[in-house]
């Protein structure tokens, strides 16, 4: 049997890496694969910590599916402001976007 | 004693890390997001070891049928060859440090708590009982994400579509 906290362990290494991705990248496909990672992570807590519960319950695998669900909108709605901003700048570098700048 | 399942476990999550780091360091930005996608098949074999075949199986169908394509379409769409060098050596350092740091300190955490003697029960939850936890307890958390997708879906199409003006 596997003890919870090797799962533990894997998904704070995994949250580790899109931690990293966030802090050292600039390309903005790379910084949502960061955060594609991060969700994942989050995922495998949920479930794990939903299986290894006393007492049985659906609760951690449903927040699961709904979290699945909002991933899946994020990326829609991130790759397609990706999108459009290279439309307009020709660039995906968060560095070269200072337009809001003031 | 390691037994077989063990063995399943490490394969898997050295699987899933290893791809994890290879997405981020590629250097090319194609092979990164297919190695995305293999990295969320080894989450999905995970949730398979925890006995969710369900969400296995919702993991594979939207994460990688879905999620991996598109990210696949906007590369292709968006790639330039100048990205290959991403990251100075600053950041990268700072990045690095941090999650070393981060991973020690979580790994310390569970070390000291008794998450070790945590061990799974026998009971396997079957689809039925998703269903019912999700229509009797939380339907109202389902609606209002019916509503954040479609609205997340017209907002995507709205800003990607192509205006009369600006055609390049």
């Amino acid at each position: 049997m596997i003890p919870l906290l090797y799962y533990f362990i894997v998904s704070g290494i995994l949250f580790s890496i899109g931690i990293y991705g966030l802090i050292s990248k600039r390309n903005a496909i790379r910084l949502l694969f960061a955060v594609e990672i991060i969700i994942n992570a989050a995922l495998i807590n949920f479930v794990a910590f939903s299986r290894y519960l006393v007492e049985p319950s659906a609760t951690g695998q449903l927040f699961v599916m709904f979290g699945i669900a909002l991933a899946a909108a994020e990326a829609a709605t991130g790759l397609s402001i990706i999108l459009v901003t290279f439309r307009l700048n020709n660039d995906i570098d968060v560095g070269e976007l200072n337009k809001l700048k003031g | 004693m390691i037994e077989f399942f063990d063995i399943i476990f490490i394969v898997i999550s050295v699987f899933t890390i290893l791809t994890a780091i290879l997405s981020l360091e590629s250097r090319e930005l194609m092979y990164g997001a297919m190695s995305l996608a293999a990295s969320f098949l080894g989450v999905a074999g995970l949730f398979v070891l925890l006995n969710a075949t369900f969400l296995a199986m919702l993991q594979i169908l939207v994460f990688v049928g879905a999620i991996a394509v598109l990210i696949l379409f906007t590369v292709m769409l968006v790639r330039r060859d100048k990205w290959i060098k991403d990251g100075n050596i600053r950041t990268r350092l700072l990045g690095l440090v941090t999650a070393v740091i981060l991973s020690l300190g979580l790994i310390f955490v569970g070390m000291i708590s008794n998450l070790n003697n945590w061990f799974a029960n026998d009971i396997i939850l079957s689809f039925i009982d998703i269903g019912n936890d999700m229509i009797l307890n939380y339907s109202l958390v389902l609606n209002i994400l019916a509503v954040v997708l479609g609205v997340s879906i017209i907002g995507a199409l709205t800003m990607a579509k192509l205006d009369k003006g600006d055609k390049k």
